[in-house]
C-alpha cells in the first residue's frame, strides 16, 4: 500500500523534474523580456544592453534603486529607474519610468500594483495620455520641482476618484527623479574626469560619488 | 504597528471570502445556520495557523534550499491533507470535547482552497515567520466572521419569500455579493494606520 | 460513440460544474473580471480534468482502496504544476493575471470529485470525455460569466467595444459583482431548466 504511494510520488518527482528543467529557460527569458520591453518603452532608442550595466542608486529615502543606463553608441541618451511606493491603495506600487539626460520624463510604465481595477488601475495609461496636458507627466521637467497632483497645490490632475493612487504614483516618480539626478551627476562628472579612460564606472564609485 | 496594519487589511480590507474568493464552498455550503458555521470557522482557524507554519517552514527549510520550488504545490497539498488527519487523531485522543465541536468540519477543511491558498501567499507576499502566522490567524478570523454574519442572514432569509428561481445558492449568492459591497467600504482604512 | 457524446453532453448541460453542481466556486468567482481571463482558467483547468481523469482510469486497478484519494490528489497536483510552469514560460502575463488560481486548481472539488466519481469507474475513453465534456461546461460558463462581467462593466466584450465605457457599471468588475452576477445567472439556468422540464412533462 505504502510501496505504491511511494511509488506513485517518486514517478511523478521525476516527470515534474523533467518538466521544470524544460521550462526554466523559457521562464527565464520571459522575465527578461517583461524587464527589456518596460525598458525600451520608457527611454529613446538605445543599442547597448541596460540590464548588463545596471547599479543600484540611493533615492534619498534610505533605499536605493535599480537603474538601467540606455546608450546610443557611446553616447548616454537616458535612464530608467525601476521605482516604487508603498503608499498605494492596494499596497504597493512598482513602476519603471525613463527620463531623457535633460531631467524629461521620457514615459514609465507600470510593473505591478494592487489598485482597483478601474479606478487606480487606471494609472497605466492616464499620466501618459498626452492628449490631456494636466494630467499627463510625460515630458515634465523634475528639475522645476517635485510633481505632485493638483488637490496637494501640484501641477498634475489626479486620477478621478483615486487620489491616494495618484499620490503614490507621485512619490514613486519623484523617488525615481532622486536616484536619476544621482545617476545623471555621477555619469557627467564621470564622463569628463575620465574622458580618455572612457570606461563606465563601478557601482561602488557610482555610489559614494553620489553621498 | 506593521502587524496592526497586516490583521487590518486581512480581516476587513482583503477579506478572504469576499474579496480574494477563497474558500467560497464551504461558505455556501455550511452557512445555513449560524451554530455550524461557528463550528466551521473555529476549525478553520486552527488548521490554517498549524498549516501556514509548517508548510512556511517546510518551504524555507526544505525546498529553498534544495531549489525544489517546483515541488511547492504538491508537497504543500500532502502537507495539509496529512496534517488534517493528524489534527484529528491528535484531537480525538487529547480533547474529545473540542474534537466533537470541530470533528464533522475537519474532512471538509482539505479541500478547502484558503488553507492552500494562504499558505501560497504568504510565499508570494514574502513574509517571515511571525507576518506569516499573524497573517493567517488574521485571515481565519476574517473567514469565520464573514461565515458567521453570512449564515444569520441566511438564517433570516429563510424566512422570507423568495422568487422561485432565485431560492437557495442564487440569492445566497446575491446576498454575499451585497456584503463584499458593504466590506469594500472599508477599503482604504489602513492608510490610518501608516 | 453515441455513449460518448452522451457523456460529453451530460458535463455541458445536465451536469454543468458551474450552474447546476455549484462545484468549483472559487475560481469562477475570482478570475472572471474579463471573459479572456474565464476563458483561460476554463481551459486550464479542462487540462487538468483531462489529464487526471485519463491517467486514474488507467491506475485504477493498481491505486489500493485505502490510499485512493491520496494517490488522486499526487496526479492531479502534478499536473497542476505541469500547466504552471508551461503557462509561467510561454503566456507569462496571463499566468499573472489568474495568479494564486492556477495552483489552487489541485482544489477545485470539481478535479478530484470527477476522479473519484467518474474516472475510477470508468474506462479510459469515457474518461477522457467526461474530462472533455465537464471541462467544457466550466469553460462555457467562465467564459458566460467573464463576458457578462466585462460587458456590464466595461461596456467591452473579449477587450472589443460595445458600449462606450463611461456607462458601464464598475461595481460588476469588482468583487461584490461576481457573486451577483453568478447569482442571477444561476437563477436564470434554473429558470430555463424548469421551463424545458415542463414543457417535456406536457
Amino acid at each position: 500500500m505504502f510501496l505504491s504511494l511511494t511509488l506513485i510520488c517518486l514517478t511523478v518527482a521525476v516527470l515534474l523534474a523533467q518538466v521544470n528543467k524544460m521550462t526554466e529557460t523559457p521562464i527565464a527569458e520571459a522575465k527578461a523580456m517583461k524587464l527589456q520591453n518596460a525598458i525600451r518603452e520608457v527611454v529613446p532608442a538605445f543599442d547597448n544592453d541596460p540590464v548588463a550595466a545596471s547599479y543600484r542608486m540611493p533615492d534619498g529615502t534610505g533605499d536605493s534603486l535599480l537603474v538601467y543606463p540606455a546608450k546610443k553608441g557611446e553616447e548616454l541618451v537616458g535612464f530608467a529607474l525601476n521605482s516604487y511606493s508603498d503608499n498605494g491603495f492596494g499596497g504597493k506600487i512598482q513602476i519603471m519610468v525613463g527620463f531623457d539626460m535633460e531631467h524629461h520624463i521620457v514615459n514609465y510604465a507600470v510593473l505591478q500594483h494592487g489598485e482597483t481595477p478601474g479606478l487606480g488601475s487606471k494609472m497605466t495609461e492616464w499620466f501618459r495620455d498626452t492628449n490631456k496636458p494636466a494630467q499627463s507627466v510625460i515630458g515634465r521637467n523634475l528639475s522645476q520641482g517635485a510633481l505632485a497632483v493638483s488637490k496637494d497645490g501640484g501641477q498634475v490632475d489626479a486620477i478621478t476618484a483615486s487620489t491616494i493612487t495618484s499620490r503614490a504614483f507621485m512619490e514613486a516618480v519623484n523617488r525615481a527623479y532622486t536616484a536619476y539626478s544621482g545617476s545623471r551627476e555621477d555619469a557627467l562628472s564621470g564622463a569628463t574626469a575620465a574622458a580618455e579612460k572612457k570606461e563606465q564606472k563601478t557601482t561602488n564609485e557610482g555610489e559614494e560619488n553620489h553621498e | 504597528m506593521e502587524y496592526i496594519g497586516i490583521i487590518i487589511v486581512a480581516i476587513f480590507v482583503n477579506n478572504v471570502v469576499l474579496s480574494q474568493f477563497l474558500g467560497i464552498c464551504p461558505f455556501l455550503g455550511v452557512s445555513k445556520k449560524v451554530d455550524t458555521a461557528i463550528g466551521m470557522g473555529l476549525a478553520v482557524t486552527f488548521v490554517l495557523t498549524i498549516a501556514t507554519i509548517v508548510t512556511f517552514l517546510l518551504q524555507k527549510g526544505i525546498l529553498e534550499p534544495f531549489g525544489l520550488q517546483y515541488l511547492q504545490t504538491i508537497s504543500f497539498i500532502l502537507v495539509i491533507a496529512a496534517l488534517v488527519q493528524m489534527v484529528e487523531i491528535v484531537l480525538k485522543k487529547i480533547s474529545p470535547a473540542l474534537y466533537q465541536a470541530l470533528g464533522v468540519f475537519l474532512p471538509l477543511i482539505t479541500t478547502n482552497c484558503v488553507i492552500l491558498g494562504v499558505a501560497l501567499l504568504v510565499i508570494q507576499k514574502d513574509f517571515n515567520l511571525m507576518e506569516s502566522i499573524v497573517y493567517a490567524v488574521a485571515t481565519a478570523i476574517g473567514y469565520a466572521m464573514a461565515l458567521v454574519i453570512f449564515s444569520s442572514i441566511r438564517e433570516q432569509l429563510a424566512l422570507t419569500k423568495v422568487p422561485k428561481a432565485l431560492q437557495g445558492i442564487p440569492v445566497a449568492l446575491i446576498t454575499a455579493g451585497i456584503m463584499a459591497m458593504a466590506f469594500m467600504g472599508f477599503s482604504g482604512i489602513d492608510q490610518v494606520f501608516k | 460513440m453515441n455513449k460518448q457524446c452522451k457523456i460529453l453532453l451530460n458535463g455541458i448541460l445536465k451536469e454543468n460544474p458551474t450552474f447546476v453542481l455549484l462545484l468549483g466556486m472559487c475560481p469562477t468567482l475570482a478570475t472572471t473580471s474579463s471573459a479572456i481571463n474565464g476563458m483561460s482558467m476554463g481551459l486550464a483547468t479542462m487540462f487538468v480534468l483531462i489529464c487526471s481523469n485519463a491517467v486514474i482510469s488507467l491506475l485504477k486497478n493498481v491505486i489500493p482502496d485505502m490510499v485512493r484519494i491520496p494517490s488522486f490528489i499526487v496526479v492531479i497536483a502534478t499536473f497542476v504544476t505541469i500547466i504552471e510552469m508551461v503557462m509561467n514560460a510561454y503566456v507569462p502575463a496571463l499566468a499573472e493575471s489568474l495568479g494564486i488560481f492556477i495552483p489552487l486548481i489541485v482544489v477545485n472539488c470539481i478535479v478530484l470529485g470527477r476522479a473519484e466519481s467518474f474516472a475510477s469507474k470508468n474506462g479510459l475513453l469515457s474518461s477522457v470525455f467526461d474530462g472533455v465534456g465537464i471541462g467544457l461546461g466550466f469553460t462555457l460558463a467562465l467564459t458566460l460569466l467573464g463576458a457578462s462581467r466585462e460587458l456590464l462593466g466595461t461596456g467591452k466584450i473579449f477587450s472589443l467595444s460595445v458600449y462606450p465605457e463611461q456607462y458601464g457599471s464598475l461595481i460588476f468588475v469588482l468583487a461584490p459583482g461576481a457573486f451577483i452576477v453568478l447569482g442571477y445567472l444561476i437563477a436564470i439556468f434554473n429558470k430555463l431548466q424548469r421551463k424545458k422540464e415542463t414543457i417535456s412533462s406536457n
